[in-house]
């Protein structure tokens, strides 16, 4: 089998053999040839995950890891570039937060995971090289700064994740949400945290690039495993109401008008130090003028990115960012951006689809609940 | 006699009434259909028309009439069990039914041996 000429500048991950193994249906996705979906299809794989267990390939996005340079504080230093709490990092556990640049804008979304000796990132697959320049130049007088873009990352999620990795490495179970540690799985050190980005319970495993196939085989042996594309991942995610960098959230959107307050650190709200506090400090005082919300439309015709958001009386208010289809919730589900006065739950507005409006509604999200293991 | 367009409709004709659906071939590249939005009765259409929209996990596709003419039936079964498209494309999941404007229109169309050829020459 050749490959297509188009797919030629693509970048592959360590599990690349595997997913034409198991006919996966490549497509370029952030610079890499990557699986969008398996025979099973969309609908099936998200389905699967949520009663199951889904094993996802994620190792193109970026893990990068800081340590300290000699009399250098680490976590004053990422602070510095995050308006997450850092400090209160016990080793072990692990928080989302947001670069942001000096207009309070989110130049990417991350996690940051505290070893105790090192923060490990992993950050979006587009935005990995100019998240690199950008700590580089930020704190790279104060941090060792080491890419590890080469390693494998899968994500295994689902109600029956917690059973699977089990018999691995018995620690799993214990574990609770947002915790991290090494892990041995079938001798092979894995760098395991409990999360993941489905909503579902689950986790994130960071493997050796060469160990990736074999501990992906490894999980595929368990029957509860199915492989699963990015298609069913971004519907997880939807659902979940997680933001996608690049759609929900970009530069020009505070971490508050995306409805992340809960990720900004308390004392960090009160005392600043990032890029863009002011303005973000500003919004929590007195209110973003935009704000992100989720949106179900009536009936069962799907809303898109794109679309536009329109009031009562036929006025543009905002458009949606993120827009499909729901296996688990069974209909169709939205987010995207409105002002101010139209973000409360309850507010009827409509979504123009193919030149109709379609009428929607301010829900709350996540759309399907959350199921991690919080102990 | 079952004839087929470019776009991957199907249409029986049975007397001047056609039935229209779309193929196995588009189905397949479609994914799993969540979703189809059928022409309301007493609308016409000329051939090439936009006149339906299927909806799968992936996007929104449109649907062209192969012929033209005015909806007599719209298939709204589908509304409740649009995997039916996946599954039936050529069967259950019909989506509505015309009467023929101008048989002429079918002249155009492909038969399924050449419909089969033309499939085989995109893949």
């Amino acid at each position: 089998m050749t490959d297509a000429p188009s797919s030629a500048s693509l970048q592959r991950t360590p599990l690349y053999d595997l997913h034409r193994e198991l006919g996966g249906k490549m497509v370029p996705f952030a610079g890499y040839d990557m699986p969008v979906q398996y025979p099973q299809g969309v609908l099936g794989e998200h389905l699967h995950t949520r009663a199951s267990c889904g094993l996802f390939d994620v190792s193109h996005m970026g893990q990068i890891r800081l340590t300290a340079k000699p009399g250098q504080d680490l976590v004053g230093a990422m602070e510095s570039l995050v308006p997450g709490d850092i400090r209160g990092l016990k080793p072990g556990q692990m928080r989302y937060t947001q670069l942001t640049n000096e207009t309070g804008g989110i130049l990417d979304d991350l996690m940051v995971t505290s070893t105790g000796d090192h923060l490990l990132l992993v950050v979006n697959a587009a935005c990995k090289h100019d998240d690199l320049a950008h700590i580089r130049k930020g704190i790279g007088d104060r941090v060792e700064i080491e890419p590890m873009f080469a390693r494998g990352l899968l994500a295994l999620q689902g109600p029956r994740a917690v059973d699977v990795l089990s018999r691995y490495a018995s620690q799993a179970r214990t574990m609770v949400f947002m915790t991290g540690a090494v892990l041995r799985i079938d001798g092979v050190e894995c760098y395991v945290t409990r999360s993941g980005y489905t909503g579902c319970d689950g986790y994130e495993i960071a493997t050796p690039a060469d160990s990736a196939t074999h501990v992906a085989r490894l999980l595929l042996s368990n029957e509860e495993v199915k492989p699963i594309g990015l298609g069913a991942r971004d519907s997880l995610r939807l659902e979940a109401g997680l933001c996608l960098y690049g759609h929900d959230i970009d530069t020009t959107t505070t971490p508050i008008e995306a409805g992340l307050l809960w990720s900004v650190g308390k004392e960090r709200r009160a005392q600043g130090g990032f890029p863009g506090a002011a303005v973000v400090q500003k919004q929590i005082a007195e209110g973003a003028p935009r704000r992100r919300v989720g949106l179900k439309p009536e009936g069962r015709t799907i809303a898109r990115e794109g679309a536009e958001i329109v009031d009562g009386a036929g006025k543009v208010i905002g458009k949606v960012t993120s827009g499909g289809f729901g296996p688990s919730l069974n209909g169709p589900m939205a987010m995207g951006y409105v002002e101010r006065a139209q973000a409360a739950n309850g507010t009827k507005l409509a979504l123009v689809v193919r030149g109709k409006p379609v009428a929607a509604e301010v829900v709350p999200m996540p759309f399907v609940k959350h199921t991690y293991f919080r102990g | 006699m079952l004839k087929f367009s470019k776009e991957h409709e199907w249409v029986r004709v049975e007397g001047d009434i056609g039935t229209v659906g779309i193929t196995d071939y588009a189905q397949q590249q479609l994914g799993d259909v969540v979703f189809v939005e059928v022409p309301e009765i007493g609308r016409t259409v000329e051939k090439g028309g936009e006149i339906a929209v299927v909806e799968s996990v992936k996007a929104a596709s449109d649907i062209y009439a192969p012929v033209g003419g005015e909806v007599v039936e719209a298939n709204t079964a589908l509304a409740d069990s649009p995997g039916d498209v996946n599954a039936d494309p050529m069967g259950k999941a019909w989506f509505f039914k015309l009467r023929i404007a101008d048989k002429g229109d079918l002249d155009d169309l492909m038969d399924e041996a050449a419909y089969g050829e033309y499939v085989k020459g995109l893949e």
